[in-house]
């Protein structure tokens, strides 16, 4: 208890490390308080001293995350959002109202038990019909892994998610490389090398070649699978087998984007050195929701 | 009573692990000449007269098959 006490705070100290003078002092308050009393008290410091950093950037904003019958990552998405400082409401399967919402997550998991193909019966869950409207209102969407798989099977993005290559379920973080594209979720410089987990039985992603053409031509590719180096093989640098590479794409507008990877798992900086490689992810989709709203 | 078998495979050029996998295992039990060997789904539903092949050709294209990697062959038992 004490040890994970410990470590918490640690993240407090550091975040408050890289917050704007202003905030450094109330966030290291905030830490040390934290550090005598409960692991719960620690944790809100360390969201209090993010929520501080955070208040000096961009609005924050109302995420909607949608929960579906087997969905199993909307509490990832829901800690790691909160702890960037936004605000973040579930949103049951059945619900068909998402005008409350900035942006909109369909989280990772296995909705319906991935029954029949991943995300073939999730896509005609009611708040469907919502997600889609919202989606083709040019409002922010995003879809991790299941939630990928899922916006395929509803046409909201092309292409669809076969078996691995390997038949394996694999669990590893692996390096991406982000390219140009016009997605509103992501605006890194084409290169850029980051670290995300991949957690997947079905994400060798597949298109026939003039959908391949399209997405190259309209900057569709968000990011590829690659080598750490951010060099991809000649045979192909992708863990699950997908075709060139693809590990995330976005419809040609850019507001709605899919990847398989899952960046809300490192947003908060306590697993390692690429412990936040994630938060890019989640960062300027804000300026888009205020260059929507001003629309 | 109407019975309907669906057959749901991958399509031309899709590649299917699995099927490689149980071909390549056949290979090594010794067992020749197997040029190809895909493996997919079958499907069978039981359903009133008034379903027609029309009907479960629908059922396909919206939910049964994902048109985008699978191919569909329906066969109605009997008739």
């Amino acid at each position: 208890m004490t040890g994970v006490a410990g470590a918490t705070v640690a993240v407090a100290a550091t975040a408050a490390t890289t917050a704007a003078g202003t905030t450094t002092t109330a966030a290291a308050t905030a830490a040390t308080t934290a550090a005598g009393t409960t692991t719960t008290t620690a944790a809100t410091a360390a969201a209090a001293a993010t929520a501080a950093t955070n208040a000096t950037n961009a609005t924050n904003l109302h995420f909607g995350g949608v929960v579906f019958p087997g969905s199993n990552c909307e509490q990832d998405v829901v800690y790691a959002l909160r702890f960037l400082g936004h605000e973040v409401s579930y949103v049951w399967h059945q619900d068909t109202d998402l005008a409350a919402y900035d942006a909109v997550v369909l989280p990772g998991g296995f909705s319906y038990g991935d029954y029949l193909r991943c995300g073939a019966v999730a896509r005609f869950s009611p708040v469907m019909d919502a997600v889609s409207a919202y989606a083709h209102a040019g409002r922010p969407v995003i879809g991790i892994c299941n939630g990928f798989q899922i916006l395929t099977e509803a046409h909201l993005l092309p292409g669809a998610l076969l078996r691995n290559f390997g038949l394996k379920f694999i669990c590893e973080s692996v390096p991406l490389r982000v390219e140009q594209s016009v997605c509103k979720w992501l605006d890194l410089a084409q290169g850029t090398v980051l670290r995300v987990p991949i957690n997947h039985n079905e994400g060798n992603y597949f298109c026939d070649e003039a959908t391949h053409e399209r997405l190259e031509k309209n900057g569709q590719i968000v990011v590829r699978y690659c080598n750490p180096d951010g060099t991809r093989d000649a045979g192909g640098s992708a863990p699950n087998g997908a075709f060139d590479d693809i590990a995330g794409i976005c419809n040609e507008r850019g507001n709605v984007f899919g990847l398989m990877p899952h960046p809300e798992r490192v947003c908060d900086g306590l697993a390692g050195p690429h412990a936040t490689d994630g938060v890019p992810f989640f960062k300027v989709i804000a300026s888009y929701v205020e260059e929507v709203r001003g629309a | 009573m109407k019975k309907y078998r669906i057959f749901v495979t991958g399509k031309q050029g899709i590649f299917d692990p699995a099927g490689k996998t149980a071909q390549n295992a056949l290979d090594n039990l010794g067992y020749e000449g197997i040029k190809d060997l895909k493996i997919g789904k079958f499907i069978q539903m039981n359903c009133d007269d008034a379903v027609s092949v029309e009907a479960v050709t629908e059922m396909c294209e919206k939910l049964l098959a994902n048109p985008i990697i699978e191919d569909f062959r329906i066969e109605e038992v009997g008739a």
